[in-house]
C-alpha cells in the first residue's frame, strides 16, 4: 500500500499550496485580521511542524540510498524546530524576533537536501530536473524569512514568503518518476510510465 | 462636511473593498488554475479511464487536489476571513 514517490510529492503539494493561499490571504488583509481567530495564528507554524512529522515516514520509507535517508532525516529534524519556533512566536512564549532565522535555516537546509540527494544531473529526467530547481528556488528563497526576521512588518518579504510555497507546490506537482523534461531523458532512466 | 475630510475617512474604506475583493479572488483563481490544467492534461485525472489502476492512482488526482484546495479556502476559510476584516474595519471607524 506503499504510494507511489510520485504521489507523495503531489500530496505535499497540495499541503503547499494550500499554506500558500494561507499566507497569502494574511498578507493581503494584514497580519492583525489574520491573527483574529487562533486557528489562523497556529496554521503555519502547525503545518511547518507537522511537514516535519510527515518527513519521517519518507524517510523511512523511501530509502533509495543512504543519502536519501540523510537528507530526509535531517530535512525532518529542521522543519520541526522552524515549526516549534514559530509555535512559540505565535503563542508568545518566544519573544524575540530572532528565532524567526529558524525559517531561513529550514528553508536552508530543506533546500540543501533537495540538491544533495538529487544524484543525477539536471536533464536525466523530469524528477532530477525539479529537485535542482526546486533546490536552488528554496535556497534563493531564503532571502524572504530572512527578510522577515530583520523587518518583520515588510509586505515584499511576507508576499515572497508565501509565493514560495505556491510556486513549490506547482513544482512538485509537475513531477513524475520517470517522464522527460523539455525533450530531454536519459537512457539510463528506464521507461517514461506515460 | 469638509471635503478632504470626507477623502481621507472614505479611503480605509476603499482600501479595506479592495483587500475583500483581492482575497476573494484567491479561490476562484487557484480553482480556475485547477479547471484549465485538467482540460489541458486529461490524463492526469484517472478516474476518468480507472480500469487497471490501482488504490494511489485513483485516490491522488492532481487537478482535483488543487480544485479542493480552492473550495476549501473559498468556504472554509475565506468567509470568517471576510468578517474579521468588515470588524476591524468597523472598530477602526
Amino acid at each position: 500500500m506503499q504510494p507511489p514517490s510520485e504521489h507523495v510529492h503531489w500530496l505535499f503539494a497540495t499541503g503547499f499550496l494550500l499554506l500558500g493561499l494561507c499566507l497569502l490571504g494574511e498578507v493581503i488583509v494584514g497580519t492583525e485580521v489574520w491573527r483574529r481567530r487562533a486557528w489562523r495564528k497556529y496554521l503555519w507554524p502547525g503545518l511547518a511542524f507537522a511537514l516535519g512529522v510527515l518527513m519521517w515516514p519518507v524517510m523511512t520509507f523511501y530509502t533509495n540510498s543512504a543519502i536519501h535517508m540523510l537528507a530526509h532525516g535531517a530535512w525532518a529534524q529542521m522543519l520541526m524546530i522552524a515549526g516549534a519556533a514559530e509555535l512559540g512566536l505565535a503563542r508568545g512564549k518566544l519573544q524575540s524576533q530572532w528565532w524567526r532565522l529558524a525559517v531561513t535555516a529550514g528553508f536552508l537546509v530543506s533546500g540543501s537536501a533537495l540538491l544533495v540527494h538529487e544524484q543525477n544531473s539536471w536533464f536525466f529526467q523530469r524528477s532530477s530536473f525539479l529537485h535542482h530547481l526546486m533546490g536552488w528556488t528554496i535556497v534563493i528563497a531564503a532571502v524572504f524569512p530572512l527578510a522577515r526576521a530583520i523587518r518583520p512588518r515588510s509586505q515584499v518579504a511576507a508576499a515572497g514568503f508565501a509565493l514560495t510555497f505556491v510556486v513549490a507546490s506547482v513544482m512538485l506537482y509537475c513531477d513524475r518518476d520517470v517522464a522527460p523534461v523539455f525533450g530531454h531523458i536519459s537512457e539510463l532512466a528506464g521507461q517514461p510510465h506515460r | 462636511m469638509n471635503a478632504e475630510l470626507v477623502s481621507e475617512l472614505k479611503a480605509p474604506l476603499r482600501r479595506a473593498a479592495t483587500r475583500a475583493r483581492i482575497v476573494s479572488a484567491l479561490g476562484p483563481t487557484t480553482a480556475l488554475g485547477g479547471i484549465g490544467w485538467a482540460l489541458v492534461q486529461p490524463y492526469r485525472i484517472t478516474l476518468l479511464h480507472p480500469r487497471g489502476q490501482g488504490f494511489w492512482w485513483l485516490f491522488v488526482e492532481p487537478p482535483l487536489l488543487v480544485i479542493a484546495v480552492a473550495l476549501f479556502f473559498q468556504f472554509a476559510v475565506l468567509p470568517g476571513l471576510l468578517e474579521d476584516l468588515e470588524e476591524e474595519h468597523a472598530t477602526a471607524e
